[in-house]
C-alpha cells in the first residue's frame, strides 16, 4: 500500500481526531500523533491485518531546539505487505516524555534506552529505561543540540595539548600559557 | 656475546645477563588480542597467513597476565578506558604498549567526539605509536621489529 | 535443564564476560546469570565502542562523511559507503553513471564475501577449529588485494563519492577478479569440506538458539539472521536499490539444514551460500559494466533541500537504513543510522537462558556481531 492508502485505511480504524494530518507532500509521508494517542495508534497498525506492521524498524529522536520539541519518529515496517509507514510524535523539549512501545514490539526496547541515553527522552512504562552507550556516571545527553562537553570526561581531559601551538609559545618566550 | 678468551671448552659463551635477558624477551613478544576497533581486524590479519607475526615470536594471548605487549588497536572510548587501564595493570612488568592507529594516538577522525578518549597516552604510558587508519600489517611489523630494538637497549640488571 | 532454570536463585554465580574477550567479537560485554554450566540470564552491556557517530555527522558536509562510512561497520566498509552514498543521492536527486553502478556493486559484493567470511572464519575459531580462520583469512586478502588495486586502501577504501566513485577498475584489477571468481568457489568447496559438514561442528549448532520467524520480525533482526530463520527477505530484491534488478542471483535461506529452521547452523549456512551468490553477481556485473563516465557533476558542497528520507541498503550484515534530516544546510540536521547487529544483540536477552556458556559464544559468532555497528 502506498502511504495515503495507509492512511486512509487508518482514518477508517482509528478514533477520529487521534490521527493528525498526513504530511503528503513529502517523499516519505508521515503522520503526527500526540503522545497520548500513540499507543492506541501503533497497536492498530500493528494488529490489523491490512496493515501488519509487524517490525519497529527504526526509532529516532530528533531535537528541533528552535521549536523547543522533541520529535519522536517511528519507521515501520510490514514483511507480509512489504511498505514503510512513518509515525511521528512531539513532545516538549524540557521534560519530554512518551509512552514506551515495548509492549508493542520488543526491539523498542534498545532503541528506546538509546534515544533516552542520548537526549533524555522518557519513555514512560519501559522496563528498564538505563543508558545504553555512555557510562552510568554520565552526566547530560550528549546529542541534544545546548549540550556542552566539559574540560573532563570521567577524569580524562577531554582535549589533547595541540602539540604546533605548543612550539610556538616556547618559541615566543611563552608569553601567556 | 662473544667466545671467552678464557681456556674453557668451546661450547661454553660468556656474555652480559643482560644480553641474554634481553635477546629472549625481545624475540618471544607475546601480545594482548585487543581489538577494539577497525584496527583489530588488520590486527587480526597480521597475525594471518601473510604477513605472519610467528616469524618474530610473536604470538597472540587472550590473557593480559601472560603477554608482554598490549597492542591498543582502535578506539577508546570513556566507557572502555578504565577497562584499558586496568588490562594494562593486569600485565606482568616488564610491558609494552603499541598505541596502533590515528584514533589511539590522538583520537584521530573522532577528536570532535564526545565520547572519545583523545589519545591512549592519557591513560597508560605509550611506548610506541604508529601512525595510519588502520596501518598496514607491514606497519605494524615494522612497529614490532622497532619494538624489539628497543628492548635490546634495555638494562635490567646493570642499572 | 531449561525447565530447572532458576533465575536470580541464590545459588547462581554471576560471571562477567569481556569487554576484553576474545570470543566478543569486539567490545562487547556480557553478564551471565550461571546456574552451573547452563546460563540463566546473559545481559549484554554496550557502548564501549560507542563514538558518537550520529553528532559528527551533523558537523559534517555530506561528502565528508563518506570515510566516516567506512568505519560504521569496518569489516564491510564499501556496504557503508553505497548505504550513505544511496541515502544522499535519493535524497538529492542525484543520478549516477551506469558504469559507476556497476563498479558500486563489484566492490559492495567483494566486500560481502570478504565480510562472510571474516564472521564463518571467526565462528568456527569460536567454536574451536583455528584451521577455518587461517583459511578463511587466506581467501580474504585475495579480495583485500582486488579491492587494494581498485580503491587503494586495505581496510576502509574510501572508494564512492556521491555521484559516483573515485576511480576506474584497472585492466589488472579487472584480470584479478575474474581470476579470483574463478578461484573462489573451490576454494570454498574446500572451506565446506574442511569444516561445514564436519559432524562435530554440526552437532556443536544444531538446534541452538532458535529464532522463530515472528520473534525474527519483532526483534528487528536483519539480513542473513532473518533469512536464517527463513524469511526471504533482501533488501537488494524486495527494496532494490542501485542495478541490483538486473542482476540474477537467489535468496539464500535457512530450511534446517542439520536441525530445526532459524538455529545457529542455519544462520551460518545462509552465509556461506551468499559467498556463492554473490560471487555470481560479480560475475554478471563484469560482463555487463558498460564503459562511461565515473561520476556525474555534484556541488562540492551539496546542499539538499530541506526534507528528510529514511533509505535502506542491504550491508553484509544486513539492513542499514539512513535516516537524513535536511534544513537546506550544507550539513544534515539529523542522521540516525540503523544497523543489524545492534537488533541481533538486543535478542540476545531472550535467547540465552537455558544455553550452555559455551554455546553462547556460538551464538555470538552466529549472529556475527561486530561492535561498531552496535555502538556506532
Amino acid at each position: 500500500m502506498t502511504a495515503e492508502e495507509i492512511y486512509r485505511h487508518g482514518l477508517e480504524r482509528i478514533p477520529a481526531g487521534t490521527l493528525g494530518e498526513l504530511a503528503a507532500e513529502a517523499v516519505q509521508p508521515w503522520v503526527t500523533v500526540t503522545p497520548a494517542s500513540l499507543l492506541d495508534v501503533l497497536t492498530v497498525f500493528r494488529d490489523d491485518p491490512a496493515l501488519a506492521f509487524e517490525c519497529l524498524d527504526c526509532l529516532t529522536v530528533t531535537d528541533i531546539m528552535d521549536e523547543g520539541q522533541m520529535e519522536v519518529v517511528y519507521h515501520l515496517y510490514s514483511y507480509k505487505h512489504q511498505h514503510l509507514f512513518v509515525v511521528k510524535s512531539r513532545t516538549g523539549r524540557d521534560e519530554p516524555q512518551v509512552p514506551s512501545v515495548t509492549g508493542l514490539w520488543p526491539a523498542a526496547d534498545w532503541y528506546e534506552r538509546e534515544q533516552y541515553d542520548m537526549f533524555g527522552v522518557r519513555f514512560t512504562g519501559h522496563p528498564n529505561l538505563t543508558r545504553l552507550f555512555l557510562p552510568d556516571e554520565w552526566v547530560g545527553h550528549p546529542m541534544r543540540l545546548d549540550w556542552k562537553e566539559g574540560e573532563t570526561a570521567l577524569g580524562i581531559p577531554t582535549s589533547r595539548p595541540d602539540p604546533l601551538v605548543k612550539k610556538d609559545a616556547e618559541a615566543g618566550g611563552g608569553a601567556d600559557a | 656475546m662473544g667466545y671467552t678468551p678464557l681456556n674453557l671448552p668451546s661450547n661454553v659463551i660468556t656474555t652480559r645477563v643482560d644480553a641474554v635477558l634481553n635477546w629472549g624477551r625481545a624475540n618471544s613478544i607475546w601480545y594482548m588480542l585487543f581489538g577494539l576497533a577497525c584496527c583489530g581486524i588488520e590486527l587480526m590479519q597480521t597475525g594471518g597467513p601473510r604477513a605472519d607475526l610467528d616469524r618474530f615470536g610473536s604470538v597472540f594471548r587472550s590473557t593480559p597476565r601472560q603477554s608482554d605487549l598490549m597492542i591498543v588497536a582502535g578506539t577508546v572510548t570513556y566507557k572502555m578506558a578504565e577497562r584499558v587501564r586496568r588490562l594494562y595493570e593486569q600485565m606482568a612488568e616488564p610491558r609494552y604498549v603499541i598505541a596502533m592507529g590515528s584514533c589511539a594516538n590522538c583520537g584521530g577522525w573522532l577528536q570532535k567526539s564526545y565520547a572519545v578518549v583523545k589519545g591512549v597516552d592519557l591513560i597508560v604510558p605509550v611506548d610506541l605509536y604508529l601512525p595510519g587508519c588502520p596501518p598496514r600489517p607491514e606497519s605494524l611489523t615494522e612497529g614490532i621489529l622497532e619494538l624489539q630494538k628497543k628492548i635490546r637497549r634495555e638494562n635490567f640488571i646493570t642499572k | 535443564m531449561p525447565e530447572e532454570l532458576t533465575i536470580n536463585g541464590p545459588d547462581n554465580m554471576l560471571l562477567n564476560m569481556g569487554p576484553q574477550h576474545p570470543s566478543t567479537h569486539g567490545v562487547i560485554r556480557f553478564v551471565l546469570e550461571t546456574d552451573g554450566e547452563v546460563v540463566a540470564k546473559a545481559t549484554p552491556v554496550v557502548g564501549y565502542l560507542h563514538r558518537g557517530v550520529e553528532k559528527i555527522a551533523t558537523e559534517l558536509t555530506y561528502s565528508q562523511f563518506m570515510p566516516i562510512s567506512d568505519r560504521l561497520d569496518y569489516v564491510a566498509s564499501m556496504c557503508g559507503n553505497l548505504a550513505w552514498c544511496e541515502a544522499v543521492e535519493r535524497m538529492a536527486g542525484i543520478e549516477v553513471p551506469r558504469r559507476a553502478q556497476f563498479l558500486r556493486v563489484i566492490a559492495a559484493e567483494l566486500n560481502r564475501i570478504s565480510s562472510h567470511l571474516v564472521a564463518v572464519g571467526s565462528f568456527c575459531n569460536d567454536v574451536g577449529g583455528v584451521t577455518p580462520l587461517v583459511v578463511a583469512l587466506r581467501e580474504r586478502e585475495a579480495i583485500n588485494d582486488i579491492l587494494e588495486l581498485l580503491s587503494g586502501a586495505r581496510l576502509t577504501y574510501n572508494y564512492m563519492r556521491l555521484g559516483g566513485v573515485s576511480r576506474d577498475m584497472s585492466d589488472k584489477c579487472r584480470q584479478d577478479t575474474a581470476a579470483f571468481l574463478d578461484h573462489f568457489p573451490p576454494a570454498l568447496d574446500e572451506f565446506n569440506r574442511l569444516i561445514t559438514y564436519n559432524k562435530i561442528f554440526i552437532k556443536r549448532l544444531a538446534d541452538i538458539a532458535v529464532v522463530t520467524q515472528e520473534e525474527a520480525k519483532a526483534y528487528g533482526l536483519n539480513g542473513p539472521n532473518l533469512r536464517g530463520s527463513g524469511i526471504r527477505f533482501d533488501l537488494r530484491r524486495n527494496d532494490p536499490y542501485s542495478v541490483y534488478p538486473e542482476l540474477d542471483f537467489e535468496i539464500p535461506v535457512g530450511e534446517g539444514f542439520a536441525g530445526q529452521v532459524g538455529d545457529c547452523y542455519d544462520r551460518y549456512m545462509v552465509r556461506i551460500n551468499e559467498m556463492y551468490e554473490s560471487v555470481k553477481i560479480v560475475r554478471q556485473c563484469l560482463e555487463m559494466m558498460p564503459d562511461g563516465e565515473l561520476t556525474s557533476k555534484v556541488a562540492r558542497v551539496l546542499k539538499i533541500k530541506a526534507g528528510e528520507r529514511y533509505t535502506r541498503t542491504e550491508s553484509a550484515r544486513g539492513e542499514m537504513g539512513i535516516y537524513i534530516v535536511s534544513k537546506g544546510d550544507k550539513t544534515p540536521y539529523r542522521v540516525r543510522v540503523r544497523t543489524s547487529s545492534y537488533s541481533a544483540l538486543s535478542i540476545f536477552e531472550k535467547l540465552s537462558p537455558g544455553l550452555m556458556i559455551a554455546d553462547l559464544v556460538a551464538v555470538i559468532g552466529s549472529f556475527d556481531i561486530v561492535a561498531p555497528e552496535i555502538d556506532r
